[in-house]
């Protein structure tokens, strides 16, 4: 993974396959460079078993091969960079990931194009679930609710539908890429 | 600026269309393999040029949506064609470029790429 949006487009897909109705997605910057990323979910949640060897490389909820790579190299990049990544989960409840890194270690990831991210997870998830996402760096403050999108839309319609799509891809960009600066 | 009140307008197009599409069956699919595998591989961006191609050429007929990891990590970014009435065809090692001649020549003409399919990669 090349940059921390690539490692949230994928790490969301967690809580999209957990059934999840809402995902959060928190990232913020603090004035002395220190990055926090939340990624809450009120899908299924994990047992404390698998919550304990999920962050090994061969544990996979997948049943095509026996390796599931996405929880570990974030993980990796986050030590790499300085920080941590915590996991807190609660069966019936949720999951929720935290990932800290140190902006300023010379390891640490590029953002990437966050906007990007989210439009792929809004256009491929069109129906269901609801995505918050926040954003907070020294440069200001952004958030996005497909919840209100829906409401002002119509629930009837998918969210993936071209107009719409084109809509979200400019509005997110407005929104998010002043914040967090638009480098894909 | 982009404001919630334009999604009004939209909503109005966007019902005129989906009854539009129930009407023919030309419906047409797009499907992007989106987990870590592909995702690392470059999936993104080329999901975002079919979604910007099928605007700019306002294809209303044709639907994006993604699918997780199919086993074949090797040949990412992979993605599925799907024509009514003909067989799916699997793209591998798709790059940005060459979403232009999958949209123009299979999507829109009816002709597979072939030697950006499995077939041509594989075989």
């Amino acid at each position: 993974m090349r940059d921390l949006s690539l490692h949230l487009l994928d790490l969301a897909q967690n809580s999209i396959t957990a059934g999840a109705s809402l995902v959060t997605i928190r990232i913020t910057v603090d004035e002395q460079g220190w990055l926090t990323m939340v990624l809450k979910d009120d899908g299924k949640g994990m047992s404390p078993e698998l919550l304990a060897r999920v962050t090994s490389p061969f544990a996979t909820t997948r049943t095509t091969r026996k390796v599931g790579l996405g929880i570990p190299m974030m993980m990796e990049n986050a030590e790499k960079a300085g920080g941590s990544l915590t996991l807190r989960s609660e069966v019936g409840k949720g999951t929720e990931m935290t990932v800290t890194m140190d902006t300023r270690n010379i390891d640490c990831l590029p953002l990437g194009d966050l906007s990007g991210t989210v439009l792929s997870l809004i256009l491929t998830n069109p129906m269901k679930p609801e995505f918050l996402f926040e954003g907070k760096t020294p440069r200001g403050a952004c958030s996005f609710d497909t919840r209100e999108v829906r409401a002002a839309l119509g629930s009837d319609i998918p969210l993936n539908e071209p107009e719409v799509a084109a809509w979200l891809q400019e509005a997110l960009k407005e929104e998010m890429d002043p914040i967090f600066g638009g480098v894909s | 600026m982009k404001s919630l009140a334009d999604l009004q307008a939209i909503r109005a197009k966007t019902l005129e269309n989906i009854n539009m599409r129930k009407e023919d069956d030309k419906a047409a699919r797009v499907v992007i393999g989106m987990a870590t595998c592909g995702i690392a591989a470059g999936a993104r961006p080329v999901m975002l040029k079919f979604l910007e191609e099928i605007k700019e050429r306002d294809l209303q007929h044709v639907t994006v949506s993604q699918t997780g990891c199919i086993g074949m990590c090797r040949l990412e970014p992979m993605l599925d064609v799907i024509l009514p009435g003909q067989e799916k065809v699997t793209y591998v090692k798709v790059k940005p470029d060459m979403v232009d001649r999958i949209v123009t020549e299979h999507l829109i003409g009816g002709t597979p790429v072939t030697e950006y399919t499995i077939g041509a990669a594989e075989g």
